[in-house]
Formats: C-alpha cells, structure tokens, sequence
C-alpha cells in the first residue's frame, strides 16, 4: 500500500529486492536447509522418568513404573528400578511411556515438496536398474519433515528410492542427527525391487470428460507376456550378480585369472541375490504378491512385501516363504468398485489372523508420516486389536527390518527411542510430552510450532474505512 | 451380440440396480435413537440421551423418550451419536472437475455432471458424511458454479441436491490457475493469466464487466431502454455475486493472494463465504474475521507443493480463536472418510474445545454453505441427518454403525457385511457370462471401473486434487 505513494526510484529498488526476494526463496527451497531447526538435536543425558505407565510392547503394562535412560539406551524398566544419582528425573504421572514408532516405507529426507520445486525431489533415478543408488547419499537431514514427524512420537523411518525396477538402496534412520551418519541405524537398510506386474498401460478414460489420458491401452495377454520378460530379465540381472560375485572371489583368491572389470550395479547386488541381505517388493495384487513369493523362493533369496493390499489373501505362499509384509494402505481407497468399504482398513486384521508378519506403514513422501500412529488407530476399529496396532508401528517394523534386537520396544540395553505421552498414543488428541531418540532429549519444535509462535498473536493494522 | 446374452445383460443389470435401492434405500424417516452419548455440536454433550426423528425431522432431544407406535428404535447405549458430518470441499460425483480452457468458466455447473452411482459416495456414508459441498475444479481465477448435495446413494439424482441451499460457484488462486506445473504442449497458446499479477486483473475485469451488464438491464427494467440486453451466462452468476445471491468458495493457498481477494470483494461489495484451503490463512486471521468470510481448511496437509509449504496444522486454532468460522474439508474422497479424526487433531494442535472441533465438520460448514438453519447440529426442527459411532468419534478406535440422512438409514455396518454375501454371488454369476469370460480364455477384460473417474481428472486435480 504505502508503495504507491513511493517515488520512481524507489519502485526500482522495490524490483531489485523482489528480485533477490524471488532468488532468496528459491535457494531456500531447493538448499531446503531448515536453519531454523539446526542444531536442535536435543541433548544426552542420564534420565529417569517415573510414576508412568510403560507400554513396554514386548511385555505387559506396567501400571506404575520407571524407565531410566544412559549413554543412549534404556538402562532400567520397571516398578521398583533404582535411580542412578545425578540422574534427572521426569515425573511421569499421569503419563504414559512408549517406544518410538517406526515407519517402514517412507521417501523421508529425500522428497521436500511433491509438486513445484522438482529440486527437492531426489526419490527416483533415471532408468531401470539401480541398485547402487544409495538413500543414505540422498536423505536431506535439515528437511523441515524431519522434525515435525519426531514430534508426533515417530522417531526412525525407513527411507527408500522409487524409480524403475530395481529403485535403489533403503536406509534406516533416526529422525535426529545433523549428518546422514548421525542418522543412521542401518545406512544400508535393503534393496528396493519394484516387482513387474501386469499393466495394461492406458490410465486414460473410456468416455466424457475432455482430457486424455496416458499411454495406450495393450491387450492382457501382451501385458502377461510384457510382465513375463520383465520377471526373465530381472532374473537374469539376479543370476548375472552370482557370477560376477564368484567370478570377482575367484580372481581376488587367483590373480592368474582375468580381472573382473568393476560394475556398481552388479557389486550392490551381491549381498541380496545371496540371500544375506533383505529385498523389498513392492506388490498390491494375490497374483503379484504370489508372483513375488515363487521368485523369492526360486532365487532363494530373503524378501519383505512393501504395499501389500491383497497380501492377506496370499498367506499361503508368503508363510511358505517367510515374507513379512509392510502395508502401507490404510489411507487408501479399495481397489474395486464392488471391493468392502472398509476392505483396506481390515487387511492388517485379516494378516494377523492369517499369521502372517506385517508392520503397518504410511508409505508417505515424508510430510504425512506424522500420521502413522492414526493409520495403526485406524486398523485397531477394523479387527486389529489395540495390541496389536501397536505393536504394528514399534516392535514389528523393528523385526521385519532386523533392528527387533535393537529397537522396537521399552527393555534394557535397546536404544533409547523413547515417547512419553499424555493418552493412547495412537489417538490424534494425545500430545507427546517428551521425546528421546537414542537417549537424547529432543525439543518439542517443528517448522510448525515456530511459524505457530511467529502468527499466533499478530493483531491487524488494516483500517477499512 | 445375441438376443439371449442381451437379455442376460439386462436382467443381471436390473438385479443390481434394484439390489442397491433395496439394501441401502430404505425409506421412513421415523426413528428412535436411545441411551447414547449425544454430541449435538451446538448445545454440549448430552449423556444417556434419546434423539427422536419424525418425518425426518428431529423432533426432541433428551432423556427417557419413548417411540410413537411403529418407529424403528435403535439402541444405542455406550454408543455415540453426532450430527452428519458435512464436508465443504468435495469433487465426489462429479464426472468432470475442470473447464480448464478458459479462464473465467462461470457459465459451467458441476450440478450438470452428478454421478449418482459412484462408490465414493456411499464409501463417504460409511464415514460418516451426509453432506458435502461439491466443487468446479481450481483451473481458473473465477471457475464454475457448485451444488450443494445430500448423499442419498440408491436414489435418483434429482434429490440430491439440497432444497434452499444458496447457489456457489468456485474461484481459484495461484499455482493452479496460473498452470504453473504445467508446460504447454508444442503449438498451444499459454493461457492468460500467467501470474498472480494476471490472475487479480482477470477477476476485476470479470466483475467489471458483470457490473455494466447489471446496469444495462437495470436500465432495461427501468424502462430507460427499449431492447432488453443480450443474455450472457458467463455474467449471470457474478451479477448474482454482486447482489449477495451466490456463495463464493475461493480457492487459495498463500496469504496474500487470500488477502487481494477480500481488498477487491470489498471494492465491489460483496462478500466472499469461504477461502478454500486458505493454508495460510492464519497470517491473516483478523483480516478475514473482521469480514465474516469463513475458512476451509485441510486439517494438517502441507508440503505436498510449494504454495503448501507455510501450511501449519495450528491454522485451525489461530483461525478459531479470531472469531473465523472454519471448517475441515477433504477434497479427497478417500479422506473425506475420516474427517473426524482430522477434527479430533484441532485439539491437539492449540487446544480446540472438543464441541469446537466438532462444529468444524458439522456446524461450521453449514453456516458457510447457508444450510445450517436445516442441518449441522443435533437440534429441535432440523434434519434428522445422524451419525451413530461405536465409540467417541474421534478417538481412532471408532467406527460408524449407522448415517441416517432425515431419518433414513444410508449406511448400516452390519447390514454392509450380510450385504456381501449377495454381492460376491453376484460377481460370480456376472463372471460366467460369456461377455464377461476371463482373458486367459480369450475374452476381453473389463477396465477396472475404480479408474474410470480417477483418469478423468484434470491435471490440476492430480495429486490429491487439491
């Protein structure tokens, strides 16, 4: 407004700072560091929280206990624990204590803003094959989504590339640390094999409207074979790593022999195709999720379902070959016109009951994990018990990710992944009160909470006449 | 095809059709719900508490009332009941969202394209939702006009739009409208407005316009004139903006974009209902409160594009606590099921008063959609539009039982399971007809019919819609 009144020159200088206004937000968008929210990473410390109710997960409630937290892990749990001296103490009453939640299929750290700002996005690389493209190279640790997820009692994530066939390597991490090091649990975490299923391309529309859609359409069974030779050549790529891992041993043992010329793409795979490491299949559908478990078990080789929909209708195969499932679709529609209304919202149910392993995650980008404990809420409504639920979000995605020794859970010795509450911690009113991640004492601040602070009082100076 | 396979067509169609008007249909409008915890989202929390709906009215709220002869009773003892929640920013039913084309396309009316038969729309009952607020997508500064609607799945579409509700039409502000995520394919023009500079100057071009073209058959209805003005449907509505007759709903992220629009509402005299995502609207809290325009807002979504990334989950509270009236929309149909649970974080983030929070799905949206004199609360004389829950309503462990929409029963859980049996049967008794054979016997495989209207969307719309 005042503006106007401004002089020539003044406009000019005005032009000048928009401009460097415009260049200013662009760089913080796309260095996207948070400066704000740097060097909050809490502080360690020995703590001892008491009169609390402990939901340990691995065991019983304890209705009136005390958890003491040292060097970074859980020291002692329980009603009549000693307190070490100089420790600080929390009183808990009325408060409830949880292990840190877990989400096992997020793009945390490696996806700031979905749409607009192409420069944050660092989820899918170019082409096909990729399994030595790293998470942990990519995660950003001053992304704005790390805190404001922490804050909502989820404090590791697993984070994973998209793209292609084969997208990458996953990493474990901590939601706290100011280098990816710092974060990390297990920097390389498993590979990530988006399994070729049956598309029939398209994604257009049948009549009306005006806007046409994707690719052409292809008859099924062209779109069986194209899966087909997909699964062959993944096949193939799998059997070329065995080689080139023998081939690469048998010259390191025998320099006589011709040197094996070095192939990223093949050394990152040696590990899974032997079986010693985890692979993740993404996989919605019975015959996809099927599909997977036969290659799992001809390849002989550890697999994890990450999407699962329909993966309780394949409990048969997927026990037969011990795969766990990641489901990430509590926030999704069914699939099927016809399908239940709730048939997403039962499927962990369904996976309990089937006996199958499962953890429940919000596949998100980064922003909506904050939501995961009313995902796990959500499915204890449709059939889960509220155990359970939790322990869909703590003990078991610690498990499925081969952390269960580590985290998960409240019991001595794990790492000191801590959440006091005050309520049911998968219930959207409850508010986390304090939080631990590896024995660190973290602030309870976010992007949100300091934009919160900055606007909550503003008053107007708008005169309208 | 042959005679025998259209007949086998016609009858399994019919079966499904009269199928969906049996189950979900059923007509009355009398009931008794008793013994409940009442959340009547205007009058506190009732405990133990009887509502009873006649002609689909509510007729009394309290205790120890009994049902007139022959009124359906429902127990509802440790059950909840609130208000049917109303969702103020939807594109369910709609087989088209977006006259992307042209920048002013208020002549278009997304009541023209109502899908009476999407799933989304009982998927939404199931969730609780009896009214929702149906929107023209965010293509264009000033976009096509809305319908308000009651979720009557099974009926006809004619009712379902809601008598007396006042008209709305959509306005959109920037990344969207300025089609900035979009590049034009080789040989296509840009289409102007290419900025928010452009944006503002195509709105008060438009409002400009509509006031002369008021003027000329003001003049003509005064007699100063002899030849009655040229009709023109890209005018009409805002003229009827201008007299206070339509609801705007504008769509918007930053503030100051938010904020331009009330300074040129103002310029013109009117005023603008609802700022629609309005994700920053809590930089400018006062400004808006003071002009009586509501906000609807995403509960806590934020990140997902750049105008997105100030959106703090604390809008709500800031909002409430400057006097704004705000509702809690989905503009998604998957979360339009678990709006209560986007309420129940209010009280998380700032500390919204429970019944506040409630309001924010049921009575807030009323009042900006100009029905709440009908719905939006449990209350003496309006609608018997009810939800029974089998616990708090937001606590995620809840489910709904029962959607009643005056008085009758749209949803009804356990009436859903038994009601699967009969549609799996069904499946498989249209799975062995011949049209319908399987493709690895040779036959053509159906499109999934969930894809239908998800392709259809603009591109604007992809991405959640929003």
């Amino acid at each position: 407004m005042k503006a106007k009144v401004e002089c020539k020159k003044a406009k000019r200088f005005i032009d000048l700072c928009s401009f460097v206004f415009i260049c200013g937000a662009l760089f913080s968008v796309t260095a996207q560091s948070d400066g704000s929210q740097q060097n909050q990473t809490g502080r360690a410390g020995t703590f001892a929280i008491t009169n609390a109710r402990i939901f340990t997960v691995s065991g019983a409630v304890i209705e009136n206990g005390t958890v003491v937290i040292q060097e970074g892990r859980i020291a002692a749990v329980g009603a009549g624990v000693s307190i070490p001296g100089g420790a600080e103490r929390i009183d808990g009453k009325g408060l409830s204590i949880y292990p840190g939640m877990i989400d096992a299929g997020t793009n945390l750290g490696l996806a700031e803003i979905g749409q607009g700002a192409n420069a944050t996005l660092d989820t899918a690389e170019v082409g096909s094959m990729n399994a030595n493209a790293k998470a942990i190279k990519a995660v950003n640790p001053h992304t704005s989504h790390v805190n404001v997820t922490r804050v909502n009692g989820i404090t590791s994530v697993l984070s994973r590339p998209t793209g292609g066939i084969v997208s990458g390597q996953a990493t474990l991490i901590n939601l706290n640390g100011s280098t990816q090091a710092e974060m990390a649990v297990e920097p390389i975490a498993g590979l990530i094999v988006n399994f070729p299923r049956i598309t029939q391309g398209g994604g257009g529309f049948g009549g009306g409207g005006g806007f046409g859609g994707g690719g052409q359409q292809i008859d099924f069974n062209e779109a069986v074979k194209r899966r087909d030779t997909q699964i062959d050549e993944l096949k193939k790529l799998f059997r070329d790593a065995v080689n080139y891992g023998r081939a690469v041993e048998a010259y390191a043992k025998d320099k006589t022999l011709p040197a094996v010329p070095t192939n990223l793409g093949l050394e990152a795979l040696i590990p899974y195709v032997r079986g010693e490491k985890t692979i993740f299949f993404t996989a919605e559908r019975d015959r996809d999720i099927r599909a997977v478990a036969k290659f799992v078990g001809e390849m002989k080789i550890k697999g994890i379902i990450l999407g699962g929909q329909e993966a309780w209708k394949s409990a048969d195969e997927l026990k037969k070959n011990n795969i766990p499932v990641i489901y990430t679709h509590i926030y999704s529609l069914p699939v099927r016109e016809d399908d239940p209304y709730d048939s997403l919202f039962e499927a962990p149910a369904k996976m309990h009951q089937a006996g199958i392993k499962f953890a429940i995650s919000t596949g998100d980008q980064g922003a909506e994990v904050r939501d995961l404990p009313y995902q796990a809420g959500i499915a204890g409504a449709f059939g889960l018990s509220r155990e359970e639920a939790l322990k869909s979000v703590t003990l078991y995605p610690a498990q499925i990710l081969g952390v269960g020794d580590k985290m998960g859970s409240i019991e001595i010795g794990k790492m000191a992944n801590v959440v006091v509450t005050d309520g049911d911690l998968l219930d959207p009113r409850t508010n986390v009160k304090y939080l631990f991640i590896e024995g660190r004492l973290l602030p309870l601040t976010s992007r949100h909470t300091e934009l919160f602070d900055s606007f909550k009082e503003r008053k107007s100076s708008e005169i309208i006449p | 095809m042959n005679m025998k396979r259209v007949i086998q067509y016609l009858t399994m169609a019919g079966l499904v059709f009269a199928g969906s008007l049996f189950a979900f249909a059923q007509k009355g409008g009398d009931v008794l719900i008793k013994g409940a915890t009442v959340m009547t989202a205007a009058r506190g929390t009732l405990e133990n508490a009887d509502v009873l709906v006649t002609n689909g009215k509510i007729a009394k709220v309290g205790k120890g009332i009994s049902a007139p002869a022959g009124v359906r009773v429902i127990d509802a003892a440790g059950k909840y009941v609130s208000p049917g929640i109303i969702d103020a920013h939807s594109h369910s039913m709609l087989d088209a969202i977006n006259e992307g084309s042209i920048a002013v396309s208020s002549m278009t009316n997304v009541g023209d394209v109502l899908d009476p038969r999407d799933i989304t729309i009982y998927r939404a009952l199931a969730g609780g939702v009896t009214t929702a607020l149906l929107l023209h997508g965010s293509a264009n500064p000033i976009g096509g006009q809305s319908t308000t609607v009651k979720f009557k799945w099974g009926h006809t579409v004619e009712e379902f739009p809601v008598a007396g509700a006042p008209p709305g039409i959509k306005f959109a502000l920037g990344e969207n409208v300025k089609r900035s995520n979009f590049t034009p394919q080789p040989g296509q023009t840009p289409r102007y407005p290419r900025t928010r500079m452009g944006t503002m100057e195509v709105i008060r071009d438009a409002f400009l316009r509509a006031r002369d073209y008021k003027r000329s058959w003001d003049d003509f209805k005064a007699r100063k004139t002899n030849v009655p003005p040229r009709r023109d449907l890209e005018l009409e509505p805002l003229v009827e903006i201008l007299e206070g007759k339509r609801l705007v709903h504008a769509h918007g992220y930053r503030s100051d974009e938010h904020y331009n629009l009330l300074l040129l509402a103002d310029e013109f005299g009117f005023r603008i209902a609802t700022l629609q995502h309005a994700l920053e609207a809590y930089k400018i809290a006062p400004e808006i409160a003071k002009r009586g325009t509501g906000a609807s807002i995403f509960a806590d979504s934020w990140s997902y594009k750049l105008e997105a990334y100030d959106s703090i989950p604390y809008n709500g509270y800031i909002l409430w606590k400057n006097g704004v009236v705000v509702s809690i929309n989905s503009d998604s149909d998957e979360r339009m099921r678990r709006l209560n649970l986007d309420a129940a974080k209010m009280q998380k983030y700032g500390g919204v008063p429970e019944e506040e929070a409630l309001k924010m799905i049921t009575l807030n949206p009323a009042k900006q959609l100009g029905i709440d004199k009908r719905t939006g609360s449990i209350e003496q004389g309006k609608d018997g539009d009810l939800v029974v829950w089998s616990g708090h309503p937001f606590s995620p462990y809840s489910r709904v039982e029962i959607t009643m929409i005056e008085g009758d029963v749209y949803f009804d859980s356990a009436k859903d399971v038994t009601m699967r049996a009969e549609l799996a049967k069904e499946r498989e008794a249209l799975e062995k007809l011949e049209m319908n054979r399987a493709p690895a016997a040779g036959g053509t495989p159906p499109r999934l019919p969930s894809e239908r209207r998800s392709a259809d969307r603009d591109e604007a719309d992809r991405g959640n819609n929003r």
